[in-house]
């Protein structure tokens, strides 16, 4: 293998990493926000919301981070595959 | 038929089906044992990793927890699931591309180091075997309370199953067990809950039924079930469902500890190791968490609805005329009833009714016991001085709710096996975990690398086998402290484990000196925190910031960070080839099958 082919590669994978990481930062987020956010820190506040017959907050606590969770994993699995094909590191 | 025949011929059954899956699914090499051969398609691995994931604890406990804890449960509903998407998206991809055994494995190789293989050793073990034993003794619960065996006898047979298919097949015979240990798990929760969601909502789904308007007539109908709930609650005395009497900060620093911890554990993260490719671990460990959330989701509806129903059904009402389960559940102990007003009816109020767990005068059930005016069993513990005078244990609300919904017979029999199968599961997955950090990393990688295949594999059966001796031997006699140290596993993963393999894949220049350095650091606060604040001191009001003991793993992973980053920076960068190693674990291409090595 040339040392161009080599350069470019190791290019590949600095970029692949540097889009991986931001993708990670922003679900995180989303992590954050719908369990420590909306079921902790911001209980109180969504609680004074109804949603059916539960208080917001509550139902964040019990239900909703759980289903955000699901769907963010499924989201970053699919994100990460199309990543994979785009830099060329799939298996 | 009978509901003893039924739960006989349904525990049986499903025994029969684990033993069949393991004759067919031997393991013949050390791949195979330790991984299953990293063949398991995605969708089995999911399922497997839910059923291990899984314990008696979660089957049998968190409903009742949940409906005696109401909000603050949520740290468990959260803190149990919400690891899932950190191991998606920081381990179990990059864990898989390394394709090697273990977790010590990872830990020895990334730090260049046999002091942190050891020491990675020493935690899988202590993490596992506190977990391990509450499993045994769960086993030992369902089958006294559906076979009419006694406790050890159950963990007992117990033991001779997970030997019989774990022994043999490794993790091929565990995983496949596990899937079939799921549907029969995951079945014998959502039946009984969707029969009492309808009962009480007319919703099918618990999930939607939580949040639905309750089925009675009078002054509470039209109310939603919820509000229903805290409203009865209040009004004897209790405080209301949807609000927390935890402190913020404490709720917060638990369900990190949980989370944390779940994407620490090694029997959790060595499930991903079993996948064939680096794309198929991101989304397994999406279909490990469809798969708990099934049940996880339903649980705070179970809560609800039992919790609701056992006040109607009890509160009030005169002890003779009290339900039959009510009856059944005092003689074992379960349940029991102070007549404090003298006036023969169970009142349910908030605070406990006398300290502790019930002691009944007279000893054992045969042994001439002592009954009070009304025929209840009499208890000799002291009486606290509020109005409360029944005691429910917590754990038979899941396991008691066909009886208090009055459901068929076939339900209660399929709750044992659920039962059952929950327990064998997790227990399995966690013997393997030790026996492999045993045989593997300590036999093979530290002590003598030049062992044979075939004769590692030998190591590994046996280690297994005695890891199964000494979970049992826990099982039958549980030391005191063993209930309570389960939840602290979490932290204690959290503490060591998470941050270390976290640093790994993320830090290129985290080097042996930080790593070991962090994990000591975090081990060691996190467990004399909790030895001090649990056992010695047990005060809460000397609790660092208010964080409970249960919370403390996210403070010693914390400190675990930043004591590991500290030291790094004073001491040489690894060398360049594990540097190389870092950068190729972050790229999935070339994982191929997990290597021997």
């Amino acid at each position: 293998m040339s040392t161009h082919q080599s350069d470019t590669q190791q290019q590949q994978a600095t970029a692949y990493w540097k889009e991986n990481l931001r993708l990670i930062a922003g679900y995180l987020v989303v992590w954050f926000l719908a369990s420590y956010g909306a079921g902790i820190l911001f209980v109180d506040q969504l609680n004074e919301i109804r949603f059916f017959g539960f208080k917001l907050g509550f139902w964040f606590a019990q239900q909703g981070s759980i289903y955000t969770f699901l769907i963010l994993i499924i989201m970053y699995a699919r994100s990460m595959n199309k990543l994979d094909e785009k830099y060329d590191v799939h298996e | 038929m009978d509901v003893q025949v039924l739960t006989y011929l349904f525990v049986g059954a499903s025994f029969a089906l684990y033993i069949g899956i393991a004759i067919w699914s031997r393991a013949g090499s050390t791949k195979e044992f330790y991984v299953a051969g990293g063949g398991v398609p995605p969708m089995a691995n999911g399922m497997a990793t839910a059923a291990d994931w899984m314990s008696a604890a979660s089957f049998i406990s968190m409903a009742g927890l949940l409906a005696y804890l109401g909000y603050d449960g949520s740290v468990y509903l959260m803190g149990w699931t919400g690891g899932y998407l950190l191991l998606a998206m920081l381990l179990a991809p990059y864990l898989r591309k390394f394709g090697k055994f273990t977790v010590p494995d990872f830990v020895g190789d990334r730090y260049y180091s046999n002091v942190a293989r050891t020491v990675a050793v020493i935690c899988v073990i202590f993490v596992s075997f506190t977990y391990v034993a509450g499993q045994m003794r769960g086993v030992g619960i369902v089958f006294s309370r559906f076979l009419e065996v006694d406790i050890n006898m159950g963990v007992i047979i117990g033991m001779a199953i997970v030997f019989v298919y774990s022994v043999m097949g490794g993790m091929k015979g565990i995983t496949y067990t596990q899937v079939a240990q799921y549907c029969v798990l995951i079945v014998a929760y959502l039946v009984p809950a969707i029969f009492l969601s309808i009962m009480m909502t007319g919703h099918i789904l618990p999930q939607t039924g939580l949040g639905a308007t309750a089925v009675v007539d009078g002054a509470d109908s039209g109310q939603f079930i919820l509000d229903r709930l805290d409203g009865l609650l209040t009004e004897l005395g209790f405080g209301e469902y949807t609000e927390g009497k935890k402190a913020t900060i404490d709720v917060f620093f638990i369900t990190a500890a949980l989370m944390c911890g779940t994407a620490g554990l090694p029997h959790v993260i060595v499930r991903f190791f079993t996948v064939p490719k680096v794309r198929d671990a991101r989304i397994s460990a999406g279909y490990a968490l469809f798969f708990i959330a099934l049940l996880y989701t339903t649980a705070p509806a179970i809560g609800v609805f039992a919790r609701t129903n056992i006040i109607e059904s009890v509160n009030e009402v005169a002890y003779k005329d009290a339900p039959a389960w009510f009856h059944n559940w005092e003689a074992t102990g379960l349940i029991a009833w102070v007549d404090k007003n003298g006036d023969g009816k169970i009142q349910m109020r908030g605070g406990a009714p006398f300290v502790g767990k019930p002691i009944f005068a007279g000893g054992t059930l045969e042994g001439g016991e002592v009954k009070g005016q009304w025929g209840e069993r009499t208890v000799t513990n002291a009486l606290t001085d509020n109005a409360s005078e029944v005691y429910v244990d917590r754990d038979i609300l899941v396991l008691a709710n066909p009886e208090i919904g009055n459901l068929p017979g076939w339900v209660i029999a399929l709750m044992a096996a659920g039962g059952v199968a929950a327990a064998l599961s997790t227990a399995a997955g966690l013997l393997l975990v030790i026996a492999s950090a045993i045989s593997h990393d300590l036999v093979k990688k530290t002590i003598n690398p030049n062992i044979s295949e075939k004769a590692e594999l030998n190591v590994a059966r046996l280690a297994q086998a005695v890891a199964i001796l000494v979970a049992g031997y826990f099982g039958i006699n549980p030391p005191g402290f063993v209930a309570q140290v389960v939840a602290f596993a979490f932290g204690l993963a959290a503490a060591s484990f998470f941050p270390v393999i976290i640093m790994g894949i993320f830090y290129k220049r985290m080097n042996r000196e930080g790593a070991i350095a962090g994990m000591v650091v975090g081990l060691v606060f996190t467990f004399s925190y909790i030895v001090y604040t649990k056992f010695i001191n047990p005060d809460p009001s000397i609790w660092w910031f208010g964080i409970s003991p249960e919370g403390i793993g996210s403070l010693g992973m914390i400190l675990n960070f930043v004591v590991a980053f500290a030291v790094s920076r004073f001491t040489p960068p690894p060398p360049a080839e594990i540097q190389a190693l870092v950068e190729s674990i972050r790229i999935p291409r070339g994982a191929g099958e997990a290597i021997d090595h």
